[in-house]
């Protein structure tokens, strides 16, 4: 061991020390002053009924279900609602990239005005903006029949099954698959807000592979389409890899404007769950819990792909 | 392990064990800031029996926390002032207190955000629509002084549903405000019923109320004060309808932190002047000339016997201030929720056929 190694070590001792000590601090400050107020502590909240009820998704659910029922559905939402936006975002992303590239200026243009007009406002903004849309749409009773058994209508969208069909009821449509205004929108803004950053990352990629390659391929005959997909997109993957770990890391936290407009997300659960018991702490720490481990999980995944085609 | 090229055996030693015991150090340093002595939760060196009560008197105003805007119990108007009965609670206090019903500060909160405010010291009192709970009560560890409005939830419909009762609304979607015991009440009432719903849950009132006008729910449930509020802010408020039905009980009262007993007196008292005020007849324009009154409980309500405001650590003429600047339960009343067209039905006084019962200062 080197005296540069044992350097470290003591700093890194020291580091973990005070951190260590200034999180035991604050544990024992907040448990004191809970005491003292009369708060209720403690995980035993979660084994308890929730008692209120969530819009109908994956996971089945009552309200006489537990919080911690009530908040694996949030997080598969979540997750559901995520992982879709991600494909989406990619493939969006890849296309805008592609346009952009294009040596055809029109082309060109609009799609890095898109970007632009994208990278540059709140996605809230953008949330509200695509939200506000479906109230465009006509009410559940005279809601469009865009193709038969397939209705839209400012409650959603409805969508045949090879269980069953929607049909016309009382408040509007039921049956078949549905699809929330709530959840199309959150997608919907997701996808599009992460596949314009996702595509100067692509951008970025491809540019930076040297010219070389690319007249390499062209000498070769390949077709400026089949250098894109065989030499400069193969090529320019590994170096978008981390700042995609990044944008899919940030689709999960985004995720969580859904709130604002009323998508039972972790969040907005976690937030019911916070306010029907009071457990502040224990709450935003579960839900803190839940997406670091969802984001770690994530950055673990894409690099083991990454080594396992490299 | 490692190579020892660069440094001599010993000072390699002495290092990794300068590294170690820092580590060491770092960990016992960690230990005995836990296990060490308890510190003091009032932030000043002595706790104080009464810290919001002498937080209130040395800031010279009330930190009253309100809704975002619930026309009737706490909404701006044009001019940028708070009005409301919960409003009023507050105006009350600070009357009693600091002989100024003007000397409050607002601090407009979300259903989910008012409890932690209080908590947090950031507000001295919760003026906000609130239900007591047994969980509020028992698990938030707030007191509820004294409850100065019974509602219960209802629904909000458009008229053109055809719905009459909340038994119509099966397989109906429903707008409700995130963390209000409304979420609550509807899921129970559903089973109960064997009924279903979908619900639509946000947490900004003004964005439910939105959803609601555009068409997203249903129906929208709230307690039914509120939804009289929202209907009023309908483009023709016609075309919507107020159930009559009312599915739970929603006694709402202001909430105070439990460490100060003599301020939760307070506010309790100062809702209760404001009850007791309108059944002995004393109102803003009417009190002067009680000073002349013979009788005995107008007497000691305007501290002319009975010494109450000094055990309330206020002076004698706490109880009159209130009437005289906010005025009694039913000026309040007549003045913010009746022109909202809301029936008083419970909140009559029990000598009018209505439950709300304060006991008398004596």
């Amino acid at each position: 061991m080197t005296a540069r190694r044992l350097r470290e070590l003591a700093w890194q001792g020291a580091v973990l020390a005070v951190v260590c000590a200034l999180v035991v601090l604050a544990g024992r400050q907040a448990r004191e002053n809970l005491a003292a107020r009369g708060i209720a502590q403690g995980f035993g909240y979660l084994g308890r009924p929730a008692g209120f009820e969530i819009a109908p998704g994956i996971l089945p659910y009552s309200s006489r279900d537990t919080y911690a029922r009530a908040l694996a559905v949030g997080v598969v939402n979540t997750l559901r609602v995520s992982a879709l936006a991600m494909t989406i975002a990619t493939v969006l992303g890849v296309g805008i990239a592609v346009a952009r590239l294009s040596r055809h200026r029109p082309v060109t243009m609009v799609a890095g005005a898109a970007v632009e007009a994208i990278r540059n406002t709140p996605l809230l903004l953008q949330l509200f903006c695509w939200h506000s849309l479906w109230w465009l749409l006509p009410g559940p009773q005279a809601g469009l029949r865009l193709w038969p058994g397939v209705w839209l209508t400012s409650r959603g969208l409805h969508l045949p099954t090879p269980w069953g069909s929607p049909m016309a009821s009382r408040f509007g449509v039921e049956g078949g698959l549905w699809i929330s205004p709530e959840f199309a929108t959150l997608l919907i803004g997701l996808s599009v807000g992460a596949a314009a950053f996702i595509a100067e990352i692509v951008r970025g990629g491809v540019l930076a592979i040297d010219q070389g390659q690319a007249d390499a391929a062209a000498a070769l005959g390949m077709s400026r389409w089949q250098t894109l997909r065989h030499v400069l997109l193969p090529g320019a993957v590994p170096m978008m890899v981390p700042p995609m770990i990044s944008q899919f890391v940030n689709v999960v936290k985004n995720s969580s404007l859904g709130v604002a407009i009323g998508y039972p997300d972790l969040i907005s659960l976690t937030s019911t769950t916070l306010n029907q018991t009071g457990q502040a702490i224990e709450a935003i720490a579960v839900a803190m819990t839940c997406y670091v481990g969802i984001g770690v999980t994530l950055s673990l995944c894409v690099r083991a792909w990454e080594r396992s085609r490299a | 392990m490692c190579g020892w090229r660069a440094v001599g055996r010993v000072d390699a030693v002495r290092l990794q064990l300068l590294a170690w015991s820092m580590v060491a150090a770092g960990l016992s340093a960690c230990t005995a800031a836990g296990s060490g002595t308890r510190p003091a939760i009032a932030g000043t060196g002595t706790a104080s029996a009464t810290p919001t009560f002498d937080g209130v008197r040395q800031k010279g105003f009330v930190q009253c926390g309100v809704t975002t805007g619930v026309a009737g119990f706490s909404a701006l108007d044009a001019l940028g002032e708070w009005h409301g009965l919960d409003v009023d609670v507050c105006r009350a206090i600070a009357a009693a207190v600091l002989g100024d019903a003007r000397r409050v500060h607002f601090t407009p909160l979300t259903a989910a955000q008012r409890f932690a405010a209080l908590q947090s010291g950031e507000i001295d009192v919760l003026s906000r629509i609130t239900t007591v709970t047994f969980q509020r009560d028992v698990q938030l560890g707030l007191e509820f002084p004294a409850i100065n409005w019974y509602d219960g939830s209802g629904f909000i419909v458009p008229r053109a549903s055809g719905v009459r009762s909340p038994r119509d609304l099966d397989g109906a979607t429903i707008c409700m405000s995130a963390g209000s015991t409304n979420e609550l009440d509807v899921a129970d009432y559903f089973r109960r019923n064997h009924l279903r719903f979908t619900p639509v849950v946000m947490e900004r009132l003004d964005e439910v109320t939105s959803a609601y006008f555009a068409g997203r729910c249903d129906a929208f449930t709230q307690d039914r004060a509120t939804l009289a509020a929202v209907r009023a802010r309908a483009v023709r408020p016609a075309d919507h309808v107020v159930l009559q039905d009312v599915i739970s009980k929603a006694p709402y009262s202001p909430a105070v932190m439990p460490d100060d007993v003599r301020w939760l007196e307070i506010v309790r008292w100062s809702v209760y002047a404001m009850i007791d005020a309108e059944e002995l007849g004393l109102s803003s324009s009417t009190v002067d000339g009680a000073a002349a009154s013979a009788d005995p409980s107008v007497q000691r309500f305007l501290g002319q016997s009975g010494g109450f405001g000094s055990m309330l650590g206020l002076d004698a003429q706490w109880a009159y201030r209130i009437v005289k600047q906010v005025g009694n339960y039913a000026e309040s009343f007549n003045r913010n929720i009746a022109p909202l067209g809301i029936e008083r039905g419970l909140n009559r006084l029990w000598t009018d056929g209505g439950i709300l019962y304060a006991p008398d200062l004596r």
